[in-house]
């Protein structure tokens, strides 16, 4: 890398500027109709109307990957690891429109929802039972998803569903599987790898396995249901309420 | 920079004539045929167990490497993405030289900065680039000889495919085929670079088969020839397979059969002149490009000797052709797919099953446009005469969307997206041409982008999805060795005798090209 004097940096940087390249998303209503027109067709499959789909939230302020509205097309046009593809047949221009159309639906975020946040927290850590499963800020389960930064990555409407019915709101990759070995053992955990040879968990108490797949008898996926139980008919409703305003306010520090 | 001297004796060995030396890997596929077989013995069923990486060369890109090596007296010719070449000495995988292009903003692809490997012939080294040009660089400096423009980016074309070096010509196709761009294969006098034919994949106004494309939609026709193809010095004919129509998912505008996109086509290596075609899936509308890897080879049929073609194609149907006359032999399902019926009809044209095209609303359909094969190169092995294929299992469903075409731009006028719930499989298929089934098959936990070598030793030798590289006994399946690199593969093996004098086995997974050969 070639070091840069404080001096030489600020004359780059005043010349990127000049040059006028492009650091923000546009907010015209040509180019966000533009963009919802992409959006609906490249991006709603997964993440819905921008709150209700089985991908990220985009309805928030502040997106997990997306500091700025560059890092944001960025992630449209590379895409992130696992389930989030990059764009293909979007120019540079519709990358930027739809940036600007998902940054509109951050601003329609609610900055609060109905609920009692302490009794929520008081649900989470006790009668939900949540903390034995999920991690928040580094207390707590190890089986579900880290929820540190769930009140980002999920919408209200969303958290609802996981919660009254996590079987419709299936995390990408997050497969509960269960192995029985040929000594007999029962093996149960979430699938972190799996090749033709092996197949690698991580045990409903904590522990990284790997397993041969010759040295196993059956192995079941559960593909389309989440090992995360309803809790319709556990919670009240009030019980819920406050729940999801709890979760709604883990934000990381973001 | 200075060289030792041994290294200064490698290179100079490069200036040498082509050799017949099966040590040598001179083309894409190992030879013109197609065949990515090597005649090399040293790597055994019974020794294969005691393979190990020699040595392994790291590029400083992220991009994809889908470089296929070329080998030649114990020097091996990369090119590493975007469109740069390497030679490396084959003792331990250290640079010779490299030749670096600077490249122009805002180029259009498809699918990521990636090159498939370069071409070899006397003292030159010939690379397709991004930009769409040919470069003719020196093999033993790799300073540039000749650079010559192929295709114009504005127009949406680029560069991504081997060249086929016949006699003396450098054979090259094209890119572009997401862009509405016109396809063509172009032949360059090898020495001067000067153009010598150039065949378009699509017809022009007034051509024979313009009455295919509805209205000037052949004018956007795309059928890109973006993987190389095949030579029979016995015909004289180059086989070439061309990509998909444009726009790809979405076909009310280009009504009719489309020719000649997803085809194969027998060229006159000196003129260029189409001796026959054969189009395997007429009006696609799925993305299902017929790019794969033509095989030469002679074998009988029906109790006489005949001059064949072998093609397992996209669409999930393999073929079987005549190739001195373009004669439909066999066609057959050998990967799951649900848009045809099942038995092709007496011509082998699909019979295509109503209701599977994309619409605004989504179509689930198998395969999805990844296809039963893609651009994973097959291997076939005229000792066990088995067509080794990596197959993909995967359905989709297809969404078609705005069809505008605007020179330079996408134009995919729709989407696809993996069936939702399903996870994708594969398998490495050992074809067996006179029935279209699969003598054995060994099945992998998730779709490779790997192709495979096969070799006289009799082994198999390709990469898993995760990029674990494994060898397989030839005629049974089973497996012999593996070893897990760490990176997934889109590149293609071949084998080659190293400076060391020994075997190897070359690949390239991750960012990085693994060479193994016996302890």
């Amino acid at each position: 890398m070639i070091q840069l004097t404080p001096m030489r940096t600020l004359l780059l940087l005043a010349l990127a500027s000049l040059a006028g390249a492009q650091d923000k998303a546009p907010s015209d209503p040509a180019s966000l109709a533009a963009g919802k027109k992409l959006y609906d067709f490249h991006c709603a499959f997964c993440h819905g109307k921008g709150d209700d789909g089985m991908a990220a939230n985009l309805v928030t302020p502040v997106l997990v990957h997306a500091p700025s509205d560059a890092a944001l097309v960025s992630v449209i046009k590379n895409g992130l690891g696992g389930g989030m593809p990059g764009a293909l047949g979007m120019t540079n221009e519709e990358m930027w429109q739809v940036a600007g159309y998902v940054r509109s639906l951050g601003r329609t975020a609610p900055t609060s929802v109905p609920g009692d946040v302490a009794a929520g927290k008081a649900i989470f850590n006790g009668k939900g039972g949540c903390a034995g499963c999920h991690m928040v800020a580094g207390q707590g389960g190890k089986l579900g998803p880290d929820l540190t930064h769930i009140g980002v990555m999920r919408s209200p409407s969303n958290l609802r569903t996981s919660i009254v019915d996590p079987n419709a709101a299936i995390v990408s990759g997050w497969v509960m599987t269960h192995i029985t070995t040929k000594d007999g053992r029962k093996l149960s955990g979430i699938r972190l790898s799996e090749d033709q040879f092996q197949i690698n968990i991580r045990a409903n108490n904590g522990q990284l396995l790997s397993i041969a797949k010759a040295d196993s008898t059956n192995i079941q996926r559960d593909l389309s249901k989440s090992s995360m139980p309803s809790y319709a008919k556990t919670l009240t409703s009030t019980e819920l309420d406050n729940l999801i305003a709890y979760l709604f306010t883990l934000r990381g520090g973001l | 920079m200075r060289w030792p001297v041994r290294l200064l004796l490698f290179t100079a060995l490069a200036a040498f004539a082509q050799s017949p030396d099966p040590g040598n890997w001179l083309h894409y596929q190992g030879n013109l045929e197609g065949h990515r077989y090597s005649p090399l013995t040293q790597i055994t069923k019974a020794n294969a167990a005691r393979l190990k990486p020699a040595w392994v060369y790291q590029i400083d890109k992220l991009d994809k490497f889908e470089a296929s090596p070329i080998v030649r007296d114990g020097i091996m010719y990369i090119s590493e993405p975007p469109s740069d070449v390497t030679a490396l000495e084959t003792r331990s995988g250290k640079v010779l030289w490299k030749y670096k292009r600077t490249l122009p903003d805002g180029l259009p692809f498809c699918c990521g900065r990636v090159n498939r490997g370069v071409g070899i012939l006397g003292d030159k080294i010939y690379i397709g680039t991004l930009d769409a040009h040919l470069v003719a660089l020196d093999a033993a400096t790799g300073n540039v000889i000749w650079d010559v423009q192929v295709a114009d980016i504005k127009k949406g074309y680029s560069s991504t495919v081997s060249p086929l070096i016949v006699k003396d010509k450098v054979i090259i196709g094209s890119a572009g085929g997401e862009f509405g761009v016109r396809g063509y294969i172009a032949a360059y006098d090898a020495k001067s670079g000067k153009e010598v034919w150039r065949t378009w994949t699509v017809p022009g106004a007034g051509e024979k088969g313009a009455e295919t494309w509805l209205g000037d939609s052949y004018k956007y026709g795309s059928a890109t020839t973006w993987v190389t193809g095949s030579y029979d010095p016995s015909t004289n004919l180059t086989f070439w397979g061309t990509g998909n129509p444009g726009p790809d998912w979405k076909g009310d505008k280009r009504k009719g059969d489309n020719l000649y996109s997803d085809s194969v086509l027998a060229l006159d290596a000196d003129t260029g002149k189409m001796k026959w075609y054969f189009q395997f899936t007429p009006h696609d509308v799925h993305d299902w490009d017929a790019t794969q890897t033509p095989i030469v080879t002679d074998d009988l049929w029906n109790g006489r000797m005949r001059k064949l073609l072998l093609f397992a194609n996209r669409n999930a149907f393999y073929y079987v052709f005549d190739r001195e006359t373009g004669e439909y032999l066999l066609g057959k399902e050998y990967v799951k797919q649900t848009w045809a019926q099942k038995e092709l009809d007496p011509k082998g044209r699909p019979i295509r099953i109503p209701g599977k095209e994309p619409t605004p609303g989504g179509t689930e359909v198998y395969p999805n446009s990844t296809g039963a094969t893609n651009f994973q190169a097959p291997s076939y092995s005229p000792k066990t005469k088995l067509h080794y294929v990596m197959t993909r299992d995967e359905g989709g469903i297809f969404y078609s969307g705005d069809d505008t075409y605007k020179e330079g731009s996408w134009y995919l006028a729709g989407r696809f997206v993996s069936k939702p719930g399903e996870e994708h499989k594969g398998a490495i298929k050992a074809m067996h041409p006179q029935t279209g089934t699969a003598k054995w098959e060994y099945p992998l936990a998730a779709g490779s982008w790997a192709g495979v070598v096969s070799t006289a030793g009799g082994i198999v030798a390709s990469v898993t999805a995760d990029g674990d590289f494994i060898v397989l006994d030839d005629t049974t399946g089973k497996l012999l060795y593996r070893f897990p690199t760490g990176g997934a593969a889109f590149a293609n093996p071949v084998s080659y005798i190293g400076a060391d004098k020994k075997q190897h086995i070359a690949v390239a997974t991750g960012h990085a090209l693994w060479s193994f050969t016996l302890d």
